[in-house]
């Protein structure tokens, strides 16, 4: 009975977003003022629909009611009530359920939130957001629905992939969905712009800290799922180039480059038609991760979905999305004009170039992930492209991104003069070189080209924003005043930008200086490595509430000093009989320790692998700044939507001007 | 034709599965060895694994390659007759680096077209700007 409800309250949440999206864009074309007040009340009964559709889902799994199929397939009564209640979004159907019910919580978040926006203008962004849930209400009744019944009842479920069974699967996919589907609110803003025929720079100042918080979520699913491939797969890798971790890499370089253009366009007027573009192909790239991942074109981790027919529905909702709003861009688009100009060297030329040079990147990316998908559809073969091929383009592309990001911090918006901007280049390029051709000295012996090469795009972008935070307050008589002035934003994009650093940093010291070792191990044989002693103290057996493990203790001693005592257990879910690596780990500020138990061998020895892993949490340590630099900008004041009222109201060109 | 080599592939890996899973650590000579099996194995795909290269499976095929790599390396083999042995019995699908064929151009030379491109559209639009700015002016 309960999971006809989940049923009828989907149907219901569909019959809502078509009133949604029907009448406020309809409405917004015609003037009709009632037809538009329906916007807000149809999202909010949209959203109450869906949170009690993913309500039964979550009871239905706690209490085990195995009559629905996909409850069956994905969960067990031995499963731990958290994981129950995470295998929700454990695979296919459950996860678009999430989907659309993150939608509705954006959605609804910019009812409330958006209050000062013009009427129709508001009406045509949440009826936008409306289409968009229908798409995805409409191919999960048909093709993917999470309360299909299953007969004859099985006594008990398949089990949850072991895989998933994990503290980071309960939350990398909802983190990482808030940033994917966050995309969909600088797609409906965008679109609602086209829609109105009005590319002034109103809609680039709205929709800039949404696009922002969106960004920020991807940033931080990125990190997580990065971080839980690390822990969680046994092998200490954080990246894998994957089809399904390139799906969430390519929207968050696009996004990368939206946010900055949001700040031209809404700053300086410029890059109308281009920001808009980006924020199409955001949500684009949101879509076709979606795809990806979900139709079964890919065979990988994530990718759980094997039946055609949802791929073929999937691509058709892409092709709609994307071919309608860039038909309406054609449309629309070219009557813009930029208000602003620039000169060659200005703030804005370096914009555009790293602009487009993540688009570059993107491209580089989406290339190697669909060109085996494409040779082996024409026949031409069965190929595999991967990390090797990755790194072996993706290093070229960003090495200009690097030095232009420098180049962009350091000049000023319009125009600079050329031998000041040399002078502080010729400064800060040497000392960046210097310094890191002496760190890269001093630490490294092995890959030092490699590593300097690291470390000095890292100083560069660190000093090249500290200096102009130098330059802000070098001239003022009272620091404390001058530091307190430099809006929130300016903080924002220092830290965002030493978080790049810091993350390029992790990066090149954990790729190029990583060592490991597989050796055999009984119980009390000790192994020097990497400075470290490691003791093997006991293996022992256990079993937890739905798998048997074996597990090794293995004390970490240096310089005759006990630093720790590693854990890493071999485990073997007896539901599915898959068998997983629980990962020991000492995190440091400059190293990991890493121990993984691997397969039993003769005369009860078993293999054990050890990883040394310097600077490795910097990686993600740099992600976390990042989206700290992302929040410092979004409370910015000059964003929060009552100054923009005022602001928005006037004249657009005195605003500009304020705003500088 | 073509599905006996994934008949015996799955075959093999039904087997192997009941023999000892053999894990057991490799040791070489020396460094330049050892070094050149790691890359060996780290651009080499796990056919029956879900996207992991060799060093990063402990499936039996996995270990099995991993063991044949080790050998081919002891009776000094290079790594391009060790590649051509792989890709002989497994096709190009093995390589995780793809090998610079008719088929792989626009693979291998895509990103920099797209560079070349991306720098004229740029240096094109910047133009045209500050062209307007002297209009401007």
């Amino acid at each position: 009975m309960i999971a006809e409800l989940g049923n009828i309250s989907l149907s219901a949440a569909l019959a809502m977003a078509i009133i949604q999206s029907v009448f406020p864009i309809l409405g917004a074309a015609k003037g009709n003022q009632t037809w538009m007040s329906l916007a807000r009340p149809t999202a909010r009964l949209q959203f109450l629909f869906v949170l009690i559709a993913f309500m039964i889902l979550i009871y239905s799994f706690l209490v085990n009611d195995f009559s629905i199929a996909y409850v069956a397939n994905n969960s067990n009564t031995l499963l731990p009530w958290f994981y129950r209640f995470s295998a929700v979004w454990g695979a296919h159907e459950g996860s678009l359920l999430l989907w659309v019910l993150i939608l509705n919580i954006w959605t609804i978040a910019v009812t409330f939130f958006s209050r000062h926006l013009p009427d129709h203008f508001l009406s045509r962004v949440i009826g936008v957001m409306g289409i968009v849930s229908i798409g995805f209400l409409l191919f999960m009744l048909f093709t993917s629905n999470p309360f299909e019944r299953l007969f004859p009842i099985p006594t008990n479920g398949a089990d949850l992939n072991p895989l998933l069974q994990d503290i980071g699967l309960i939350i990398h996919p909802p983190i990482l969905y808030m940033g994917y589907v966050g995309f969909s609110v600088a797609f409906s803003f965008a679109i609602a712009a086209l829609l109105a025929g009005n590319l002034d720079i109103t809609w680039a100042r709205w929709s800039r800290p949404w696009t922002l918080l969106a960004w920020i979520f991807l940033t931080l699913g990125i990190a997580l799922g990065s971080w839980w491939a690390y822990y969680e797969l046994g092998w200490g890798g954080w990246w894998f180039w994957d089809p399904v971790e390139n799906a969430s890499f390519m929207p968050w370089l696009i996004g990368t480059a939206l946010i900055h253009s949001l700040a031209a366009t809404d700053k300086r007027g410029i890059f109308k038609n281009w920001t808009i573009l980006l924020a199409i192909c955001a949500f684009a790239l949101s879509l076709l991760g979606t795809f990806l991942v979900r139709s079964g074109v890919l065979t990988s981790v994530h990718a759980f979905a094997t039946d055609p027919t949802r791929g073929i529905f999937i691509l058709a909702l892409l092709a709609v999305f994307i071919g309608g709003s860039l038909i309406l861009y054609a449309i629309r688009a070219p009557s813009t004009k930029s208000a602003g100009s620039f000169e060659l060297l200005s703030r804005e030329t370096f914009l555009l170039f790293n602009s487009i040079l993540l688009l570059v990147a993107m491209l580089t990316v989406l290339l190697g992930t669909i060109y085996p998908l494409i040779i082996e559809a024409l026949n031409l073969g069965k190929l595999s492209v991967g990390a090797p091929y990755f790194n072996a383009v993706f290093i070229p592309v960003m090495t200009p991104l690097v030095i232009f990001l420098g180049f962009g911090v350091l000049t000023k918006w319009k125009q600079n003069n050329f031998v000041t901007f040399l002078r502080k280049i010729r400064t800060l390029l040497i000392s960046s070189l210097l310094i890191g051709i002496c760190i890269g000295a001093v630490f490294f012996s092995d890959n030092q080209l490699k590593s300097i090469a690291g470390i000095v795009a890292a100083l560069w972008i660190s000093f090249t924003s500290l200096y102009s935070l130098f330059v802000k307050i070098k001239d003022k008589k009272d620091k404390i005043i001058a530091f307190k002035i430099i809006p929130y934003s300016f903080y924002g994009m220092l830290i965002a930008h030493i978080g790049f650093a810091v993350s390029i940093i992790g990066i090149t010291i954990t790729s190029q200086h990583s060592i490991d070792i597989h050796q055999r191990m009984k119980v009390n044989d000790k192994i020097e490595f990497a400075d470290y002693k490691f003791h093997l103290m006991d293996l022992k057996t256990l079993s937890g509430p739905n798998y048997q493990a074996t597990e090794a203790v293995v004390d970490v001693i240096k310089n005759g000093q006990l630093i720790t005592t590693l854990r890493s257990q071999k485990r073997i879910y007896t539901v599915r009989n898959i068998s997983m690596t629980e990962a020991g780990i000492d995190a440091g500020f400059t190293r990991d320790i890493y121990i993984s138990l691997g397969e039993p061998l003769n005369d009860g020895a078993w293999s054990i692998r050890l990883y040394h892993k310097p600077f490795v949490r910097w990686i993600w340590l740099g992600a976390i700044l990042i989206a700290i630099g992302g929040l410092l900008a979004i409370i910015d004041r000059r964003y929060r939507l009552d100054g923009l009222l005022k602001k928005t109201s006037s004249n657009n060109n005195e605003a500009i001007s304020t705003i500088k | 034709m073509k599905i006996a080599p994934k008949i015996l592939l799955i075959v093999y890996f039904l087997l192997s599965n009941f023999v000892y899973a053999n894990d057991e650590p490799v040791v070489f000579q020396n460094r330049d060895l050892e070094e050149r099996y790691y890359l060996l194995i780290e651009e080499v795909r796990c056919l029956v694994c879900q996207n992991q290269s060799l060093a990063d499976s402990n499936a039996p095929l996995a270990q099995d390659l991993r063991n044949e790599i080790f050998k081919m390396i002891q009776i000094n083999k290079s790594n391009t007759e060790i590649m051509e042995f792989l890709v002989k019995r497994y096709g190009d699908f093995v390589l995780y680096r793809p090998p610079l064929k008719k088929n792989t151009w626009l693979l291998w030379f895509g990103p920099f077209l797209f560079l070349i491109v991306a720098f004229f559209v740029t240096v094109l639009i910047i133009k045209k700007q500050s062209g307007e700015t002297q209009v401007n002016k």
